[in-house]
């Protein structure tokens, strides 16, 4: 019988294809938008860039308390050092990925436009190995827990949440799922997918350590259907190393595939509303970059001091993939790619569907960073914005179904109860909206300075 | 502070919130394929009525262009003639008119349509009701006798032949039925852009294959008119072929701005006007009923949205206390 309030929100909601919830091949997927790719690097094997005559190694490279610098000016440091740390709960050590000379520790105006401390480092170019860098030798949950926030390990996905908390949920026995997150769906980027081809015995491993440790039973891969060069290499050394209960999942190719909470939905079905954890679901979720370093860490012991990154847009000369120390001003990158082509008027950090634009070129690199994308003329101005003519693209869009259109009209009348009632605070700020809509307006920007007078509101 | 910035700013970068990226469908592009699509019925009308259909088309575009961009230069407002949507306005307009119809008058309807359906309200996005469609309702009680002596097929000009539209004919006996056939392909007397379904059809196609519009709105309203004229013992295609349904239903009811955005909304919205019209037709003292439909059911737009924006809200409508 057909269920008649069902039918009802189905026509509300516009859904694109028809089945039942759950697992299986008729699972209803959310909506998503069709995003030029633009991956031109995929192929651009990582490249190691020599070390820049200085590093600025910033101590806030993560969501939480900053860190408290170790070293003094003079100091001399080797890679690998640690030369950060704090006591708070929520933090990570931080390390240096060059040797060097401590020139000077002070503040420096960060992304975020606040004030941020950094450690500057002269680096001598030998790259001295620190004794602190070996293996880890870990026997139980606590030790490999100990052990990955030693590593400096965060979200390389681009959130920088220390990974060693998401490792260690309350509930750790509810928890049954990983699921390692290769979707990659921001275009330009193939950090993650340049991973996937180059670290996979990595990845097979941190998945297998994760698992052990954590005493998770069942581990998903989740990868675009347009990386299929990825897929077939996991899928082939899964079946000939013979490793259960670890599967690929091909993902259609559509943003944001990639966003923990479509990811979690598309793969396993079950629904997330904004502000619960994964791990209540009984999920962990793991980008592919963090997960190889954790297979390479405990082979290796080197924490995390050097990231590879997607240097790519209209205002790059020679687009590719490199390996750059933690700390490398963003100027020092770009000249190792050719230099700037044209005159760039726009900076991302990241992709360009959720990426940070900044305001200089000398700002450096810190650990959750994939991508530095470049851009000239057209692309980078604010488009003008004209007046809203209600085509509802937005809401045909959005991967929640939400209302951008109509957020909106409640943000311009600072409508704090009408944001509320349309629930601006289940928008993850994709960008969908804004991205297909023809009058430009700026619609996650607005459900961003929504969600923040909602919290303000119901904080008073 | 840590002197980083040798060089600090002299890039001159811009500094947005994200996304980055937009599409490059933007309101002049829509605009743009709308023009395109009403192209075959143009064609066909020219064809039909003589070159008159081409110069009373270009006599409503362009003075609908000039007024919008006067009113902006008057009142200060950024110009938005390059959206193209005054020029979708005039053409719609046009086909709204026999092609006889007097060019002051044109312009009468163009001023009406631009400048005060659609300015006076905020310019483009603001306007309660179809431009297009309240022009004509405006000419048609304004000019009775202009707006309904339709000239036949294969006459124009001074020596044109006038005659009754086919539901002119229903409603009030005299002339010959013309075949479905002569309707569908627009051998018929009428309003320059209602004659031929099949040109217009092809334009709409071009839409959904563009996916400009979605489709739910015409085949609500085709489909209501068809079930409509069935119950009441008339030739259903004969109601859906004559008169203004094809165009209204494809080109006026899928007006972005007075149509309602939810897909629950675009059914009520394209039952109701299948509904009126039928109710016109059959009942009421006019022959025709698109107009008046659409206009009726643009008045009821905002209060369709709320409702189906509450339906979707009063279930799920639990907020979550976890910004705490």
């Amino acid at each position: 019988m057909i269920n008649l309030r069902n039918f009802s929100r189905e026509l509300l909601l516009v859904c694109k294809t028809k089945g039942k919830n759950g697992m299986g091949p008729n699972r209803k997927h959310l909506k998503g938008i069709k995003v030029s790719h633009n991956k031109t690097t995929a192929e651009s094997e990582t490249e190691t860039m020599p070390v820049p005559p200085m590093v600025y190694i910033s101590m806030t490279q993560h969501i939480g308390v900053p860190c408290r610098p170790l070293v003094d000016a003079g100091n001399k440091v080797k890679v690998g050092q640690m030369i950060g740390d704090s006591d708070a709960f929520l933090s990570v050590p931080i390390h240096s990925g060059v040797s060097g000379t401590v020139e000077e520790i002070g503040g420096f105006r960060s992304v975020t436009g606040g004030e941020d401390k950094a450690v500057v480092i002269k680096c001598d170019r030998k790259q001295e190995i620190s004794e602190e860098v070996k293996p880890p030798e870990v026997k139980d949950r606590e030790e490999f827990i100990r052990a990955i926030r030693a590593s400096g390990l965060v979200g390389l996905g681009g959130a920088a949440f220390p990974t060693h908390i998401k490792f260690d949920p309350k509930n750790l026995d509810e928890v049954d799922t990983l699921i390692v997150n290769g979707a990659e769906c921001e275009p330009f980027i193939t950090s993650d997918y340049r991973s996937m081809m180059e670290d996979t015995d990595d990845i097979i491993e941190g998945i297998r350590l994760i698992m052990k440790y954590l005493e998770i039973s069942k581990a998903y891969i989740g990868i675009e259907e347009n990386k299929p060069d990825a897929i077939s290499l996991l899928k082939d050394k899964i079946e000939t190393q013979e490793i259960k209960n670890v599967e690929v999942v091909t993902l259609k190719a559509s943003y944001p595939q990639g966003a923990e909470r479509v990811l979690i939905y598309e793969i396993t079905g079950k629904k997330m509303p904004a502000g619960m954890l994964p791990a209540e679901r009984g999920v962990i979720v793991s980008n592919v970059t963090t997960t190889a370093f954790v297979g390479q860490y405990f082979r290796t012991g080197m924490p995390l001091v050097s990231k590879r990154i997607t240097v790519d847009g209209s205002a790059v000369r020679t687009p590719k993939n490199i390996r750059v120390p933690v700390g490398t001003l963003i100027d020092n990158v770009i000249d190792f790619c050719g230099g700037f082509r044209g005159k760039p008027g726009k900076i991302i950090m990241g992709g360009p569907m959720m990426g940070r634009s900044i305001f200089s070129e000398r700002l450096p690199i810190v650990k959750n960073n994939n991508a530095i994308l470049a851009f000239t003329g057209r692309q980078a101005v604010i488009p003008d914005e004209t007046a809203c003519i209600n085509c509802g693209r937005c809401a045909r869009a959005c991967p929640f179904s939400l209302l951008p259109y109509a957020l909106t009209r409640a943000y311009d009348r600072k409508d704090v109860k009408e944001l509320k009632r349309l629930q601006v605070m289940e928008c993850m700020e994709c960008g969908s909206c804004a991205y297909v809509c023809p009058a430009r307006k700026p619609l996650a920007f607005t459900n961003k300075i929504g969600k923040t007078m909602v919290k303000e509101a119901s904080s008073k | 502070m840590i002197n980083m910035m040798k060089n600090e700013y002299n890039l001159k970068l811009t500094v947005s919130s994200s996304p980055h990226l937009v599409t490059d469908m933007s309101t002049s592009k829509i605009m743009r394929y709308v023009i395109i699509s009403l192209l075959p019925a143009l064609a066909v009308s020219t064809y039909v009525f003589g070159f008159r259909a081409v110069t009373l088309t270009a006599v409503c575009v362009i003075s609908c262009v000039i007024m919008e961009y006067l009113f902006n230069l008057m009142v200060k407002r950024k110009q938005t003639i390059g959206d193209f949507s005054a020029v979708v306005t005039g053409m719609l307009l046009a086909y709204n008119l026999p092609s006889n119809f007097p060019y002051w008058m044109a312009m009468i309807g163009s001023f009406v349509a631009i400048v005060i359906v659609k300015q006076l309200f905020g310019g483009i996005g603001k306007n309660l009701v179809n431009p297009a469609i309240t022009a004509r309702v405006v000419l048609l009680v304004s000019f009775p006798a202009a707006m309904t002596s339709w000239p036949l097929p294969g006459t124009s000009g001074a020596d044109a032949v006038t005659g009754a539209t086919p539901l002119g004919i229903l409603a009030e006996g005299g002339g010959s039925m013309p075949s479905n056939m002569d309707l569908f392909l627009g051998n018929v007397g009428g309003s320059m852009g209602e004659v031929s379904a099949l040109a217009l059809l092809i334009g709409f196609a071009f839409l959904l294959w563009k996916k400009i519009v979605s489709p739910i709105i015409p085949a609500c309203y085709i489909g209501t008119v068809f079930i409509f004229a069935l119950a009441a013992g008339q030739d259903p295609i004969f109601h859906v072929l004559a008169g203004g349904v094809v165009l209204g239903a494809c080109f006026m009811a899928t007006d972005y701005v007075t149509t309602p955005v939810l897909p629950l909304g675009k059914v009520i919205f394209g039952v109701g006007c299948g509904v009126v019209t039928m109710a016109i037709r059959l009942f009421g003292n006019y022959p025709e009923g698109v107009s008046y439909s659409i206009l009726l059911m643009n008045i009821l737009v905002p209060h369709i949205d709320n409702f189906c924006t509450g339906l979707i809200y009063k279930k799920t409508g639990k907020i979550r206390e976890g910004a705490k």
